[in-house]
């Protein structure tokens, strides 16, 4: 173990969910760093850019304009070098076919959206601990699968 | 494009991997068990840092506050009763941490939460379904083979835990891996061409 802050990464087009999103995590007992986007098209410039360092967790909105997030899971799903990074969805659908779909294609996480601030602070920190335990244990991600709500 | 299967011994690459840094190094070393290395003479800090560097790349790190060295400890142990037995022992694990460190497990069970934010109990099922995916992603075993062998007391047991913690019933996450790897096989380069 080490004091280097999990750097998260969130990408969701509206505002208003970003912001709760930041205070929920700044709330948490890790050390944090998040970097967030406003469509998918700006988080893949990014992810594609050779100055960063691999994120350890991508939160990633399914609705957003000019890339989706299933069309940037599908693209970093096929991007060798990420493969440590894991995808958590952060979606509205509860849809049954939505999920499988988003772990077929390489999702680790699926999230439904909460819509009160202790419901969102306890699944994030339920998510960065369990993403925790797998890094710190080296343990290998295919089989990361993780549905929560 | 030729599929193979592999298997290997975590233990064997471990201690191969950590030969082959320290010749390269010059370093005189004996290899114990449970990731305890002792370098005979006095290295410098130099080389210490020469072969922190070279074991990133394998994902080795060099702890150093004792704190950290037993919670090292007390995973390796996990690990290796967990993914490297045929089956579960039926000793419970409490009694085999206090025994193989020599504390009670009333110390090791605080030190761990104090450090990872984590229960013993909640790492060793963590590890335990960890393995249940792997069986289950084979595809080689039914449920309930899987259940006997992992040592739950019933199917409907491992089932219902795997479900809490997942969020997916044990058929789905199969159907779920098996979907995947159709799915990245006919998207590999050499399907295209």
């Amino acid at each position: 173990m080490n004091n280097e802050p999990l750097h998260i990464l969130l990408a969701d087009d509206d505002e208003d969910d970003r912001i709760f999103f930041k205070d929920a995590i700044g709330e948490l007992k890790i050390h944090t760093q998040v970097t967030t986007f406003e469509h998918g098209k700006e988080l893949m410039q990014y992810l594609n850019s050779k100055e960063y360092r691999i994120p350890h967790l991508l939160f990633l909105d399914l609705n957003m304009p000019y890339k989706n997030g299933m069309e940037c899971l599908i693209e970093i799903r096929a991007k060798q070098n990420l493969k440590d990074m894991a995808v958590a969805i952060y979606s509205t659908s509860a849809s049954e076919l939505d999920i499988e779909e988003a772990f077929v294609s390489g999702a680790n996480i699926y999230i439904r959206k909460p819509n009160n601030f202790a419901e969102l602070r306890r699944i994030l920190s339920e998510v960065i601990s369990i993403n925790w335990q797998y890094h710190s244990s080296g343990m290998n991600k295919d089989n990361f699968i993780l549905n929560i709500y | 494009m030729k599929k193979i299967q592999i298997k290997y011994n975590i233990d064997k690459t471990y201690r191969e991997i950590m030969k082959l840094e320290m010749d390269k190094l010059g370093l005189e070393y004996s290899i114990g068990g449970l990731s305890d290395i002792k370098i005979i003479g006095k290295p410098s800090d130099e080389s210490i840092k020469s072969l922190s560097i070279a074991l990133e790349k394998y994902g080795i790190e060099i702890v150093n506050d004792p704190r950290e060295v037993i919670v090292q400890n007390i995973k390796d142990i996990i690990i290796d009763i967990i993914h490297n037995n045929e089956n579960i022992p039926n000793m419970k694990l409490s009694v085999i941490l206090a025994e193989k460190l020599n504390y009670s497990f009333g110390f090791l069970s605080k030190l761990f939460s104090e450090t990872t934010f984590n229960s013993i109990e909640s790492y060793i099922i963590f590890q335990k379904l960890e393995r249940v995916k792997m069986l289950l992603a084979s595809s080689d075993y039914t449920l309930t083979e899987i259940s006997l062998q992992m040592n739950y007391s019933s199917v409907a047991h491992l089932s219902n835990q795997f479900k809490k913690v997942t969020g997916v019933s044990p058929t789905a996450f199969q159907r779920i891996i098996i979907k995947r790897k159709l799915r990245m096989e006919n998207n590999s380069p050499e399907h295209i061409i």
